[in-house]
């Protein structure tokens, strides 16, 4: 989607990050176009974004109807407590904290990047609707602010959306092999004694 | 109360359920990318001369299905006030617009109703119709957009002065230029649509050379590309008439 997006957006590439009058980033640089071959594709970027978008819509709807019938959500849910203790994760994570913060299935840090990922997962799909049909959804345009605003949001969406991605392959990198493997395989073996607490509760 | 065993059955039976696991983590990452080269390799549609893969032409008309079944000519498009509209409004696209090639003493409308059944137009005929104003952003397929303040009349109320009622049942209607180098095909509902007009000014003057002089459609519920400049033909159609763009690879619909 972020490929097919990119063939789209060159054809008006206006974004930038401004200070004042001074350019201090402007999306993208033209070498960034040449090396991902982007330049004059936006029949073909329109056409993959718009049979794409239904296979991620119905990916993401069918994850979200899992979560919540499985009652995994109560893993990935914040509680009151994870906003704070997110600050620890990250201060560990970036070495000036030792102590590790509490880890259960999933910690602080996650609980929240894991459900925020969510939210803006349907913040592009509404905002994406808001660009692609603003007369026949028009509704869903003004909910975004207008025409303009819609689309700022939904460029923004995916420049957080990479973001995501870089950490969380480095971290899948950093957390090593056996959590790599439990990713795949969806289980993991814990110690006797942990095994042995789970089954007295049961 | 079960019994916790850590032994080489516990070890072996992790072992196996890794593995199998892998087995179908590979199978699906090789089948996307399998499925993935497939799709990017399929011939291009020349069904209407497409330049994308068949089966993504397929998910667009799939597409088509989806939005005019949303379509409704009571949703109206923005309008503006005219001082918002830009004193300049940004042009794109020449195709079909060689000056050298037009004479413009000699331009009339030719609406074609029926083999051998044929309307010629001027100007001055269509402006005895009731004129209204568009102010709309009008939007570009490339992503830009402006508010820009259009006038002309209704095409609804030109098909009714002009009896062309049978014809606007049929399914499309096909938009030529003069020297047929430009030519789009619109869906029937879109045509009809209240704000959609044949328009002959731009800010309260008679349209600019590169804006399509004498004559062009605005219609607000498409993107610029639909909006043709300089009409020369029109023509009604059950079957989808071709369309510029939609050969280059372009959604047909490309409704907003």
């Amino acid at each position: 989607m972020i490929w097919s997006g990119m063939l789209i957006y060159w054809a008006n590439d206006v974004y930038s990050i401004k200070v004042g009058n001074t350019t201090i980033f402007k999306f993208f640089p033209e070498s960034f176009y040449k090396a991902l071959n982007i330049p004059y594709r936006l029949a073909d970027g329109m056409a993959f974004h718009f049979s794409f978008m239904w296979l991620f819509m119905i990916n993401g709807l069918l994850y979200v109807l899992y979560t919540g019938l499985s009652g995994e959500w109560r893993y990935l849910i914040p509680l009151k407590k994870s906003w704070k203790e997110a600050w620890l994760v990250v201060l560990h994570d970036l070495r000036l904290r030792k102590q590790a913060p509490p880890q259960l299935k999933y910690n602080a840090a996650q609980r929240i990047s894991y459900t925020i990922i969510i939210i803006m997962g349907f913040g592009s799909m509404i905002s994406g609707f808001a660009i692609y049909k603003p007369v026949q959804l028009q509704w869903l345009t003004m909910l975004c602010g207008g025409y303009e605003s819609a689309r700022i949001i939904h460029f923004i969406l995916t420049i957080l959306f990479v973001l995501f991605f870089l950490v969380h392959i480095i971290q899948v990198i950093k957390a090593g092999w056996n959590n790599f493997r439990a990713m795949v395989a969806g289980f993991e073996i814990q110690s006797e004694k942990i095994n042995k607490d789970e089954n007295n509760n049961s | 109360m079960k019994t916790i065993i850590v032994d080489e059955t516990t070890e072996k039976r992790f072992r196996r359920r890794s593995i199998i696991a892998f087995i179908i983590f590979f199978t699906c990452v090789g089948a996307a990318w399998i499925s993935w080269k497939w799709l990017y390799n399929q011939p291009l549609d020349n069904s209407i001369r497409g330049g994308i893969q068949k089966p993504l032409r397929k998910v667009l008309d799939m597409n088509m299905n989806v939005y005019s079944g949303l379509y409704s000519t009571q949703h109206l498009v923005k309008e503006y006030p005219k001082s918002m509209a830009a004193p300049k409004a940004r042009v794109n696209g020449n195709v079909g617009m060689d000056e050298d090639l037009f004479d413009t003493a000699t331009w009339k409308l030719t609406v074609i109703r029926a083999a051998g059944d044929t309307l010629l137009l001027t100007l001055n005929d269509l402006k005895k119709l009731h004129k209204i104003d568009v102010v709309h952003n009008f939007k570009c397929i490339e992503g830009w957009s402006q508010i820009t303040w259009w006038s002309g009349v209704r095409f609804s109320e030109f098909a009714e002065k002009y009896k062309l009622t049978k014809e606007c049942q049929m399914k499309f209607a096909s938009l030529v230029t003069p020297d047929e180098e430009y030519y789009v095909g619109i869906d029937m509902p879109s045509m009809m649509h209240p704000q959609t007009i044949l328009c002959f000014e731009l800010n309260g003057k008679p349209l600019p050379m590169n804006q399509g002089y004498p004559l062009r459609l605005i219609i607000p519920v498409k993107y610029g590309v639909k909006n043709i400049k300089r009409i020369g033909t029109i023509s009604f159609h059950n079957d989808r008439p071709a369309d510029y763009w939609a050969e280059k690879g372009y959604d047909y619909y490309t409704g907003l």
